[in-house]
């Protein structure tokens, strides 16, 4: 049981995130009976029955006001593998956690309200994951024992659920009638909907697959930092895509020089191989003076290079952006500062809705589609083809304030 | 080689991107080593992350009321691997005769948080890092990698920033240090598969003698042990498995009251 796979559950305040999590981890026992205790004394000191969502919200504010308010992670087990599961915010004010815990996500848990239906956070959530690339959808529609367990109820909320993702490209692989609360269709089929013929909640997560890695693309690696050890210069780094072979050509970004794998320097181990998502250092033939930032490539499969980068951004920050503001773009280990030189349009991220064109700023939750120029060039990739270097964030005053998406280049 | 690197791995490689990622943009840090099996499986990766040449000091918060067995492993591997070993003490609170007797939120308080104030006004660092992971306690579990402190060493855990693909904090001049957090999505079952994997030294008192064992170690006063006859790692891994105690349950600052850990971490515990 090597196999591990993270998955985050999102969806509208009060859908049952937390209590669904909670009621997973006790149906499969993973819960150590001293926490077990712990919430039950803790539910009784606020004078309530024993509250599943407190296994996840440990922060007394969360507690005394029944919302999660960060994202966290907790780790279970089924027959078939290992999950981290990560628990999402829903409250509106807390998106920028949300989106902490979605990027970290290799699948996403939709959670709906059966009987208040697609809410503000439902869309946005949803959409978020679209845009972060999160494609390997659950959907469930939580509290079916608020409306009876009706089947027909379910099917007109998820109608709704599947128009709207329909819209934003997200073909959900299933939708769940479940209550969380009561343990219907979380590890054991439910007797009171006898309409629903498919998975379990907990089935469907040991259909989802574990993201593959990318070791068939065209070598990546990004420098990290270098090193001096005795009289070698080690440029350590993480290989995003790709694999390095000693001997093997290698260009480096931005200078375009080219030179070869001298060696493969990992502590205590001799190779001559190392593979995507290795964290190695290289030393080079030539001596070439490598630095944090530049890329180290296959010469002919080299990323664009480019000081103007055309891309979907998210603002996350309370104080808007306005355009005669600096930020400092990070992408895999590059950093340059920049500025968003056409902001061609923004739109609502919960409603899609166009806000404005040739916009002048941009503003908490919206979604801007904009033309950034960088002060030094970037090696970039298309998101959809290297996801690890078609994404960035945005810095201002050494604060992340917003992601972004390059979508072509 | 094969491609599919193991869950093992994984842990180790990501552990070890953000250890250089942290020095990268901090130089000035130091690690905290408590000797416990975290934070000298931290050592352990630093030590790879660096090919054996630790550019920075090894912090040990010293309350003077740790086990003996601590001490002797501090003082042996911090010779054997040629450490930059500094240990701090807060000598004052010590003097002044602070004990858990007095109060278990002081007491760690005082030894613990306020020594390491005191460490980080003296050297100056910028960053520390700290074995702490995500399964162990509630409130660690909301930890961000890059985790800020402000000048009073408050955690501002209602408004953390947001941490996507690896980007991690840099530090604003209003902080006044960044914890850096490479264990975080270990497990304690992972962390024993790894010491057995690397073959690295923990303390005895993790083993059982007469029946009894410690899941988690600090200060002699506040730790209990765990009923177990588990006295090889691969007899913990199978304790692990299938245990229904959690692992902090010896420590008495998780059971004080139900906050307690969270009002400790606010004020800058670890």
């Amino acid at each position: 049981m090597n196999e591990v796979l993270n998955f985050v559950i999102v969806g509208h305040v009060d859908h049952g995130k937390s209590t669904l999590i909670g009621r997973l981890l006790y149906d499969t026992e993973s819960l150590p009976a001293d926490k077990i205790e712990e919430i039950k004394k803790a539910s009784d000191g606020l004078g309530r029955d024993t509250e599943f969502a407190y296994l996840l919200d440990h922060l007394e504010e969360e507690r005394k006001q029944g919302i999660t308010i960060d994202t966290t992670q907790v780790f279970f087990n089924t027959d078939k593998r290992r999950y981290v599961i990560i628990d999402a915010p829903g409250h509106v004010e807390f998106v920028k956690n949300m989106i902490t815990g979605a990027s970290q996500a290799e699948a996403a848990v939709l959670i709906v309200d059966v009987e208040e239906g697609v809410k503000e956070q439902t869309r946005r959530h949803s959409y978020m994951l679209s845009l972060l690339g999160l494609h390997q959808v659950i959907v469930v529609l939580n509290k079916m024992d608020l409306v009876d367990y009706s089947q027909d109820r379910f099917n007109s909320v998820k109608k709704d659920v599947a128009d709207w993702l329909a819209s934003i490209n997200v073909a959900p692989d299933v939708y769940i009638p479940i209550s969380a609360i009561k343990g219907e269709n979380i590890t054991k089929k439910s007797d009171k909907m006898p309409w629903y013929t498919g998975p379990t909640f907990m089935d469907s997560l040991d259909t989802l697959k574990n993201k593959v890695s990318p070791d068939e693309k065209s070598l990546l690696f990004p420098v990290q930092d270098v090193y001096k050890v005795g009289d070698k210069r080690i440029n350590v780094g993480r290989i995003e895509t790709g694999t390095i072979t000693t001997g093997a050509d290698v260009k480096i970004l931005p200078t375009g020089q080219t030179t070869q794998v001298k060696s493969i320097e990992k502590f205590l181990e001799d190779t001559h191989q190392a593979v995507a998502s290795e964290c190695i250092g290289i030393t080079t033939a030539d001596s070439v003076f490598l630095d944090r930032g530049n890329i180290i490539c296959s010469p002919g499969a080299e990323p664009h290079l480019t000081d103007r980068v055309k891309a979907n951004i998210f603002w996350m920050s309370k104080r808007p952006f306005t355009k005669d503001q600096k930020l400092t773009l990070r992408c895999a280990t590059q950093e340059t500062t920049c500025k968003i030189e056409r902001i061609a349009r923004k739109i609502n991220s919960s409603t899609l809705e166009l806000i404005a064109e040739d916009a002048n700023d941009i503003a908490n939750l919206e979604v801007a589609e904009v033309i950034i120029k960088t002060k030094k060039p970037v090696a970039i990739k298309d998101f959809n083809d290297v996801q690890e270097m078609g994404r960035f964030v945005l810095v201002r005053d050494e604060n992340t304030c917003a992601g972004g998406i390059i979508t072509e280049n | 080689m094969s491609s599919a690197l193991s869950h093992l791995d994984k842990l180790e490689n990501q552990s070890i991107f953000i250890i250089r990622e942290a020095y990268s943009q901090f130089r000035d840090v130091a690690m905290l080593w408590s000797i416990g099996k975290d934070s000298t499986c931290l050592l352990w990766l630093v030590r790879k992350a660096f090919f054996d040449r630790i550019p920075f000091p090894c912090l040990h918060i010293d309350t003077g009321y740790k086990f003996k067995e601590i001490y002797e492993f501090r003082d042996k591997y911090a010779k054997e691997w040629n450490l930059d070993l500094l240990v701090a003490r807060n000598e004052e609170a010590i003097a002044a005769g602070m004990g858990p007797d007095k109060s278990k939120f002081n007491c760690c308080n005082e030894l613990k948080t306020v020594a390491l104030k005191q460490a980080i006004a003296k050297h100056g660092f910028k960053a520390l890092y700290l074995g702490i992971r995500r399964d162990e306690h509630g409130i660690r579990a909301k930890e961000r990698v890059f985790s800020p402190r402000d000048e009073d060493f408050e955690w501002d855990y209602k408004n953390q920033p947001p941490e996507l693909w690896d980007q991690y904090k840099t530090k604003a001049a209003e902080e006044e240090h960044i914890r850096v957090h490479p264990l975080l999505g270990w497990r304690e079952i992972d962390i024993w598969e790894y010491v057995k994997r690397e073959n690295i030294p923990t303390t005895s008192l993790y083993f059982a003698k007469n029946g009894i064992r410690f899941r988690s170690i600090g200060c002699e006063t506040c730790c209990g042990p765990v009923a177990s006859e588990a006295d090889t790692i691969d007899k913990i891994v199978e304790e692990l498995k299938t245990t229904n105690i959690s692992e902090r349950s010896g420590q008495a600052q998780d059971k004080e009251s139900d906050y307690m850990m969270q009002k400790l971490r606010s004020l800058g515990y670890m």
